[in-house]
């Protein structure tokens, strides 16, 4: 027996055409869910009413995925994945594809552009508090995309095949190589040769133009599919569906549409005005956006001077570095005193015994004599950790507010201090090894995981104020 | 609250303070201008004349020079002098091999070498100015030649007839309160060029090997004019169309 059909879709608006439009809107919607899903994110999607600037970047970033996507399609029609011809390639596509630098720029700035963006929507979370519950997943997904984003930009770097695409590449696969026991094989594995070459080239353009975009296309997916699940968090970080109006809607609430598409056209059009401002007046954008080096083609018996990777990377590639063989005595004393903490603070006899353990086993690995690995690996270890800390973030913060705004002077001292010393180690990252920027990015290695691991302390700690009921615009 | 303002200032700071510039190799800045035809279409002679057998500009078609205000005529009569199409690209006979075993290295393609010589010091104009202009006699090296900018070069001085020889001589300059003294280039011979005329010359090529690292440099600038009016156009109605659905959020 056939289901009842759904009620016809009454359209309404497009004049004499109304008529004609609804049958066709009935009919599909009677074979898909065209109407709820329209319903459910676009026009009956209650966002708060109170977003501020920091949440335009959401949008944006999808808008750079589409960016990134057409203009990467027009340039898989040129591009020639092979090391003898990538670099001619480029070139050619550059001067002899018709509007062919126009595509090219538009994809390279668009890959700086989705981490300025990215960046900028994450800071945007840790503000007003995106991370907590209800949003836990949400916040996961982000930073899976986010995983996923730097795996894609890695992979697409080494595509040009100048000097910068192969030592970058270089540089990070003999992270690998660090590995106790099965290191170097996995390096060899993951080359495909045992130095970047054509099968290495070759591999990094499938993950670059397949896997890893249907991978983000996914991870956006469920982001967003997570986001309209629980709503939207808001600048105040209080729940807009504590209060309803009759027909159940929130009262601090408006359809995302139209408000926040005419919003987001605002904003669109904002960034485009700067994104084009690059693209068409500045695409090296000094040197950042488009390493001076990358113009030279890779040569793998010339290894040049100063190899930094791109701009997006570095404040990572500073803890990498700031690891050094005299620095482990400052880690493990870190590392034990923590643990001193969570023997003071904790309640629960089994947490600290489990701390106790985790942190000797540490500190033997870090200074133990014969037992210990050596600085290379724990840098490795710093730097994935570095990255992968920010899942934790919705069980670190133990504040009773989510905002900022109601967050108590040391939340605000420590995100404040967190920005500038992601930023200084950004800075040093892109910079030749001097021992002052080694001793600045170590103490900015402190500062970047002290921000994460205490937060579960100063968090609670903290004299917040008290949240207002309802949002304030 | 105050207090942590303040706070909040000095910290702001922290970057700023850590942008503490390193030393750089000192560059002469190169007196360029794209948009001069006359200088760009020298520059082009000179480049095929002098460069164009040892360095090829693989990626770089002799037909782009219509560019720089040449005629197709124009470019294969003055241009071109191996027979080949005007269409084809900047090759070069010479063996990469046959140039290693000669000049210890292989000359580099020239196609985007303005562009991969820029660094923190300097535009990729301002070192080939500097390079270009920077040869002196140096005993000590197989071609006889040595380069202030890159040490030890393996290319020998191909323009010296024109620029005359250099030699590294010290020189006394004025330190702080007290005098030092400095190696510094000296013209030693003069060549079939005056100095100014000279760094004219390495001026029209360096414009010309500018334009030819980006041909489109100019055309790209023209066009982003365009779309950034139409985007502030846009931005008008936007802002119109959201104010006017927002009048009655409060």
């Amino acid at each position: 027996m056939a289901a009842t059909p759904k009620q016809p879709v009454q359209f309404s608006g497009a004049g004499p055409l109304n008529a004609p439009i609804s049958g066709v809107l009935t009919w599909v919607d009677q074979r898909f869910p065209l109407m709820s899903l329209w319903r459910d994110h676009i026009s009956q999607y209650y966002a708060p009413k109170n977003f501020n600037f920091w949440y335009f970047f959401g949008s944006l970033a999808m808008l750079v995925l589409v960016i990134q996507i057409v203009t990467g399609i027009f340039l898989v029609m040129h591009y020639k994945p092979s090391a003898a011809e990538a670099f001619a390639s480029v070139e050619y596509i550059m001067r002899d594809v018709p509007m062919g630098w126009f595509i090219r720029y538009m994809h390279s700035t668009g890959a700086s552009a989705f981490f300025i963006v990215i960046y900028l929507h994450m800071f945007r979370g840790l503000m007003y508090g995106s991370y907590r519950q209800p949003r836990e997943l949400i916040w996961i997904f982000g930073m899976l995309i986010y995983l996923s984003l730097m795996a894609e930009a890695f992979f697409g770097y080494l595509l040009p095949w100048g000097q910068m695409s192969f030592w970058g590449a270089q540089v990070i696969i003999n992270l690998f190589d660090a590995l106790p026991l099965i290191g170097p094989d996995l390096s060899t594995w993951i080359r495909g040769d045992f130095v970047i070459s054509d099968a290495t080239l070759n591999r990094f353009f499938a993950f670059h133009v397949i896997a890893l975009p249907l991978v983000l296309l996914g991870l956006v997916a469920a982001h967003i599919m997570a986001l309209h699940e629980v709503g939207s968090n808001n600048p105040d970080g209080i729940e807009i569906k504590k209060h309803k109006d009759a027909q159940g809607h929130p009262l601090d609430g408006i359809p995302f549409h139209p408000y926040y598409t005419v919003k987001d056209i605002l904003g669109t059009v904002v960034f485009l005005f700067l994104f084009f401002l690059v693209v068409f007046f500045a695409p090296e954008m000094g040197g950042y956006f488009l390493e001076f080096n990358n113009f030279i083609p890779a040569d793998s018996l010339k290894t040049p001077p100063h190899i930094a990777p791109v701009w997006y990377f570095t404040p990572y590639y500073s803890i990498l570095r700031a690891i050094t063989e005299d620095f482990m005595l400052v880690l493990a004393i870190g590392v034990a005193a923590y643990v001193v903490l969570i023997w003071l603070t904790a309640r629960d006899m089994r947490v600290k015994l489990a701390a106790s353990v985790i942190g000797l086993v540490v500190i033997v690995l870090m200074k133990g004599g014969p037992l210990a690995i050596e600085a290379k690996v724990w840098g490795v270890a710093a730097m994935g950790a570095a990255t992968l800390i920010f899942f934790l973030m919705p069980w670190l913060d133990r504040s009773p507010v989510k905002s900022i705004r109601y967050k108590g002077p040391m939340f605000k001292a420590a995100l404040t201090i967190f920005v500038i010393v992601f930023l200084v180690l950004g800075y040093y990252g892109t910079q030749t090894v001097t021992p002052a920027g080694t001793l600045i990015s170590q103490v900015g290695t402190l500062i970047y995981f002290a921000f994460f691991l205490l937060m579960p302390w100063y968090s609670v700690m903290d004299k917040t104020q008290p949240e207002p009921d309802r949002v304030t615009m | 609250m105050n207090k942590i303002n303040k706070l909040y200032s000095i910290l702001l700071l922290v970057p700023a303070l850590a942008l503490a510039a390193g030393d750089h190799v000192r560059l002469d800045r190169a007196p360029i201008n794209e948009d001069d035809q006359a200088s760009l279409q020298r520059g082009a002679r000179h480049f095929v004349n002098y460069c164009l057998n040892c360095h090829s500009a693989n990626y770089m078609r002799f037909n782009r020079l219509r560019d720089i205000g040449l005629s197709e005529m124009q470019i294969r009569d003055n241009l071109i002098f191996t027979g080949v199409k005007v269409g084809d690209l900047m090759k070069i006979a010479m063996d990469p091999k046959d140039a290693k075993a000669w000049f210890g290295a292989t000359p580099p393609d020239l196609s985007v070498i303005a562009r991969s010589r820029a660094s923190e010091a300097g535009s990729g104009a301002d070192w080939l100015y500097t390079y270009l202009r920077g040869f002196y006699r140096d005993p000590e090296r197989p071609t006889g030649w040595n380069n202030t900018v890159y040490a030890n070069v393996g290319m020998p001085h191909v323009l010296w007839e024109l620029q005359g020889e250099q030699v590294l001589a010290e020189r006394k300059v004025r330190g702080d309160g007290f005098m030092k003294t400095e190696m510094a280039l000296k013209l030693d011979k003069p060549g079939t060029m005056t100095p100014a005329e000279y760094d004219q010359m390495a001026a029209d090529l360096v414009n010309y090997l500018v334009f030819m690292g980006e041909p489109v440099r100019g055309n790209r600038k023209t066009i982003g004019m365009f779309v950034l009016l139409a985007l502030g156009v846009l931005f008008i109605f936007a802002y119109a169309l959201k104010k006017e659905y927002w009048k009655d959020v409060h």
